[in-house]
């Protein structure tokens, strides 16, 4: 069983139906007991940094996130979720992620050409960085659905980039921690396999 | 590269498509959710719903379509039609929905689109809009491109955008139904005043007419109705067209 963090962040309807449709068994949940007894965890999110990062430690989860993390629970963010799961972020201001991966979100604005349109909304394609257990049932150049104006640039835990005037890390990885900036859930048959390979992960 | 997207429309009626009717070989076929799922097989990259139903009942059967439709397929739905208040983007995006567009609630109530905006995120707001040349001028239309507002189309888009829309649909009523292509004058000047994703929408016939828009700079996606649900495009064929013209597309 999958839990799908809920804190009042965006409409998890697509990613419990994506999931569903896959075969596999979620439960959206804001409950620390429901997080424990999971196998899996998803923290999901849209909207903005700040509102999103004191929501998420309003619920008390992140200490209870911090530990299955730490034991080796598969754990992954999705979109602004990916982004919670850095160190900092400098979303109007600075503010605080949960630390589980080395990094900061910084702007596209002055990062990538003012020709390109901020927010990038879109289908782009993935470039495999590493190999990755959710690459399993995808391949590189599969076109993944982005929406976002901050990212994380390429490091050290990206395993994979997509190219918007400069490499935007799509996927990234720290152990059984993983994120991805785009939207799986939104991301036709290629979204449902990764999703299906963290289901097996 | 981040692809130019195709974006077919589906007018619901009563839980029908409209115009949907020989929409799939002999066979009559206007139940929104096939069509939902023969537009996904076919690589459109996103899917416009407008509610054309006015009445509570028509509401209910929309929202039963929506949800159907969320849960089976698995790329962007935007929702539009009677998008009012702040309830009824909550109502939309209950069933499934990922951006909401406005239109005409937006013409009596600019609030609507800040508010949402806030709410929701840029993302999750669409300013849709239907333009007419007057007398030299383009003019903002409501009620369906029924009724000239008056207003400075170009103006309004460019107030929408600082009140927080993150992405515009483009709807010209001179280029509608002409078949003749899109309309790149006024596409045009809104891709000079604004830098958010455009969905231009209106005058599509024909597999050219989608090139030719896309070598416009500033042009995200296009979007048709009845050119793909009578099957004189088809958008597998279109993206193949578009990629050996040079044209990024997702295949």
């Amino acid at each position: 069983m999958i839990a799908i963090i809920d804190y009042g962040v965006g409409n998890l309807f697509s990613l419990a139906s994506s999931l569903k449709y896959i075969g596999v068994e979620t439960l959206v949940t804001n409950k620390k007991e429901d997080i424990e007894a999971a196998d899996r965890i998803i923290l999901p999110g849209v909207g903005a940094f700040e509102d999103a990062s004191k929501k998420l430690y309003a619920t008390g989860l992140v200490d209870t996130l911090m530990e299955q993390a730490a034991a080796g629970k598969p754990l992954m963010g999705i979109c602004l979720g990916m982004q919670l799961l850095f160190e900092r972020s400098f979303e109007y201001g600075e503010f605080r992620g949960l630390g589980l991966v080395p990094g900061d979100i910084v702007p596209l604005e002055g990062d990538i050409s003012p020709d390109l349109k901020i927010p990038q909304i879109g289908w782009n394609s993935l470039k495999f960085e590493k190999d990755d257990p959710l690459f399993k049932y995808i391949k590189e150049g599969d076109y993944v659905y982005f929406v976002h104006g901050y990212y994380a640039r390429k490091g050290e835990y990206t395993a994979a980039t997509t190219s918007y005037g400069t490499d935007i890390t799509a996927v990234v990885r720290k152990g059984n921690v993983c994120g991805t900036q785009f939207h799986p859930e939104k991301s036709g048959s290629a979204g449902l396999n990764i999703l299906r390979a963290f289901s097996e992960q | 590269m981040i692809t130019k997207r195709i974006v077919p429309c589906l007018d619901i009626k009563d839980g029908q498509v409209v115009k949907g009717v020989n929409f799939k070989g002999v066979r009559a076929v206007a139940d929104p959710v096939e069509m939902a799922a023969f537009y996904n097989e076919s690589g459109a990259d996103e899917l416009v719903f407008y509610d054309i139903t006015a009445s509570i009942e028509g509401r209910k059967i929309f929202a039963d379509v929506l949800t159907s439709v969320a849960s089976q397929i698995f790329i962007p739905l935007t929702v539009g039609g009677g998008i009012n208040t702040i309830d009824d983007f909550d109502r939309v995006l209950k069933c499934g929905a990922d951006k909401v567009s406005v239109n005409s609630g937006a013409i009596r109530n600019p609030e609507l689109i800040g508010e949402a905006a806030k709410l929701y995120g840029d993302q999750c707001v669409v300013l849709s809009t239907d333009i007419k040349r007057v007398d030299g001028d383009f003019h903002l239309y409501t009620d369906g491109g029924r009724t000239d507002t008056g207003i400075d189309a170009i103006q309004w888009i460019v107030d929408g955008v600082a009140r927080g829309a993150g992405e515009l649909v483009i709807n010209s009523i001179d280029t509608d139904g002409v078949k003749e292509g899109f309309d790149l004058e006024l596409l045009d000047l809104v891709a000079s005043k604004v830098s958010v994703p455009i969905i231009a929408s209106g005058g599509a016939g024909k597999m050219e007419d989608f090139a030719e828009l896309f070598r416009h700079d500033g042009m995200d996606a296009g979007l048709a109705a009845s050119i793909f649900h009578f099957k004189e495009v088809n958008i597998g064929d279109l993206k193949k067209y578009l990629r050996s013209e040079g044209i990024e597309v997702r295949i």
